[in-house]
């Protein structure tokens, strides 16, 4: 039964359908988090969630403001350090991160640092990286929730500040980065993509309901990959929005956007 | 493209001398002698112009908000900074001026809230300089300064331009023949944490995540250090093992209740959400913000008074009850 929804919803609600029991996620605040509370509720009830200033395995209470802040350690079975969260994603035992930024190109390279051509005066000084080149070099799968549109799916990021596949197939082996990892689904208000096995390009699976082919290449700006069998993203069931919306973020901080 | 440079083309602020901070710390005064002072005495004593200074918390989780309000009206200039997971401590020194050198790993932002104005115009129009890490490559140049060793590797930041606008070279693994990034280790010459319990002589006690506090505090060569409370020495002997600093990384030592104010500070009071939206909004005009910052800043003597004009007891009781999920926030 489709259930009125947003697409904030319906990103959440894919998203948190990804993450399986027993898995290990390092998030931030905003939508990821989101989805891993709606899945450690719904699907994954030892889904292991940290922060990456500290917090492990929390029970979380309400959305936390801050990756740092009390929340993201409320009942948690451990309260560490950066370095100890940063080890564990070294060291292989992190499967999944999610990841956002202000744009985005078909190789999963995520800009978070600064708009602009010249790097010593930038036209918008975004924060830099934080953990987010951390992340998306050492966790096994790196996926992404974003909103979809020309401005944020670039052909050229004007910097790259955390890595997906690079160049192209090999380019992360080849720069050093832990073999086995890089994005994975990249989730937006239009469609799932993932990405190719050859060439390590983003290929759409799954476009949402009423959502077109030419809706979404008009909104990227630069040349998408389809699936063979490409699908209609399931929406949001009538289980999954009465969690969220009661349990996950009631006052509607993330779904309200 | 990140191939055809393999080795960071920014400078490197903070050279990892080892030896000299061996030098250094030998000669650091040791003894267990009382450090507790104020914070305009500490400020004026420790942080001198030119410094490098490295804040503890997470920009707006257990931050030592009263120094940094002090460094801004004994107008500090030159400083570098170190821009681990900096937030609302960042925001502050920004809207003082006070640096112009800065290794970044996140700054400008508060997160979800939003981007600061002012220090967005310290990178676009002010001409700071910044070199670029992350927030483990910041994390694990204080461990490598807190081991005493020149650099530590890791896997991160390699393929990117976060690499080409760093000072971190790329270096070959002597036993896997692997690319590493070798990370230089960091020695600020100030770090400010604030913590739950400290005693007179420095010894400190913090609770919930550590962040990279531990480490920070090993690696700097001066340390100031603001609690919540003032605890005997009797409370660090019963449990040595909850020490997160001991006494001799010290140099000062000054109580201050409600010091992460407007930061969370975890098991005692929460964010005040309120405060930091009108202090981004007053950002977006110059004059608002001169205001401002005159008002809750220059105005005012120390840190008591701004509690006061944010909203002294009751604001703070409100706080509490949210940490505590007592209360709930109002829908934002």
């Amino acid at each position: 039964m489709a259930a009125d929804y947003n697409p904030m919803e319906l990103m959440i609600c894919l998203a948190a359908r990804y993450l399986e029991d027993g898995a290990t996620v390092v998030v931030g605040t905003g939508a990821p988090c989101a989805a891993a509370m709606l899945a450690q509720r719904l699907y994954a009830p030892n889904l292991i969630i940290m922060f990456e200033a500290g917090g492990v395995a929390p029970i979380l209470p309400t959305m936390p403001i801050s990756v740092g802040d009390s929340r993201t350690f409320w009942r948690a079975v451990m309260a560490t350090s950066m370095d100890d969260i940063m080890s564990f994603c070294q060291k292989g035992m992190v499967d999944y991160t999610f990841l956002g930024g202000a744009q985005v190109d078909m190789y999963g390279n995520i800009n978070s640092t600064m708009i602009g051509t010249d790097y010593a005066r930038p036209r918008v000084r975004l924060p830099g990286s934080g953990g987010a080149n951390d992340l998306g070099s050492l966790c096994w799968r790196t996926m992404m929730i974003t909103p979809h549109d020309r401005r944020r799916f670039v052909e050229r990021c004007d910097f790259i500040t955390t890595p997906g596949y690079l160049t192209g197939p090999g380019a992360r082996e080849a720069a050093g980065l832990p073999p086995g990892t890089g994005p994975y689904k990249v989730i937006t208000n239009l469609c799932v993509i993932g990405f190719d096995e050859e060439t390590k390009r983003m290929r759409v699976e799954s476009l949402h309901p009423g959502v077109t082919r030419e809706q979404v290449q008009e909104n990227t700006g630069f040349e998408l990959l389809w699936a063979e069998d490409l699908r209609r993203s399931e929406p949001p069931t009538a289980e999954e929005l009465e969690v969220l919306r009661r349990e996950v973020d009631p006052y509607r901080y993330i779904i309200g956007r | 493209m990140p191939e055809a440079q393999p080795e960071g083309t920014r400078p490197l602020f903070m050279a990892p001398d080892v030896d000299a901070a061996r030098q250094h710390f030998r000669t650091k005064a040791k003894g267990m002698v009382d450090k507790v002072t104020t914070v305009s005495e500490a400020v004026a004593r420790l942080i001198h112009d030119g410094d490098y200074i490295a804040i503890g918390g997470f920009g707006t989780n257990r931050i030592p908000t009263a120094v940094l309000h002090e460094i801004v009206r004994q107008g500090k200039r030159h400083l570098g900074v170190s821009g681990h997971t900096a937030t609302h401590d960042f925001q502050i020194l920004a809207a003082g001026g006070c640096m112009d050198r800065c290794d970044v790993a996140y700054v400008v932002g508060l997160e979800a809230r939003g981007l600061s104005r002012a220090a967005r115009r310290l990178f676009e129009d002010a001409g700071v300089q910044a070199t670029e890490w992350t927030n483990a490559a910041l994390a694990w140049r204080y461990r490598a300064a807190a081991m005493g060793i020149p650099f530590i590797p890791a896997r991160i930041m390699l393929g990117t331009d976060t690499l080409r606008y760093s000072a971190a070279k790329v270096i070959t693994c002597p036993y896997t023949g692997m690319k590493l990034v070798a990370l230089p280790a960091l020695y600020p010459d100030v770090a400010i944490i604030h913590v739950h319990r400290a005693d007179r002589y420095g010894n400190c006690q913090i609770d919930g995540i550590n962040v990279a506090d531990n480490d920070l505090a090993r690696a700097a060569k001066r340390v100031i250090i603001t609690t919540e409370r003032l605890v005997p020495t009797e409370e660090f002997r019963r449990e040595p093992h909850r020490t997160a600093i001991p006494f001799f990384c010290v140099d000062a030592v000054i109580e201050v209740p409600y010091g992460s104010y407007p930061g969370n500070m975890p098991y005692e009071y929460f964010s005040d959400e309120e405060h930091l939206r009108e202090w981004l909004a007053a950002e977006e005009d110059p004059q608002t913000f001169r205001k401002f910052l005159d008002k809750y800043i220059y105005g005012t003597r120390d840190f008591n008074e701004y509690l006061e004009l944010c909203g002294g007891i009751e604001k703070l009781r409100r706080l509490r009850a949210l940490e505590f999920l007592v209360e709930r926030p109002n829908s934002a």
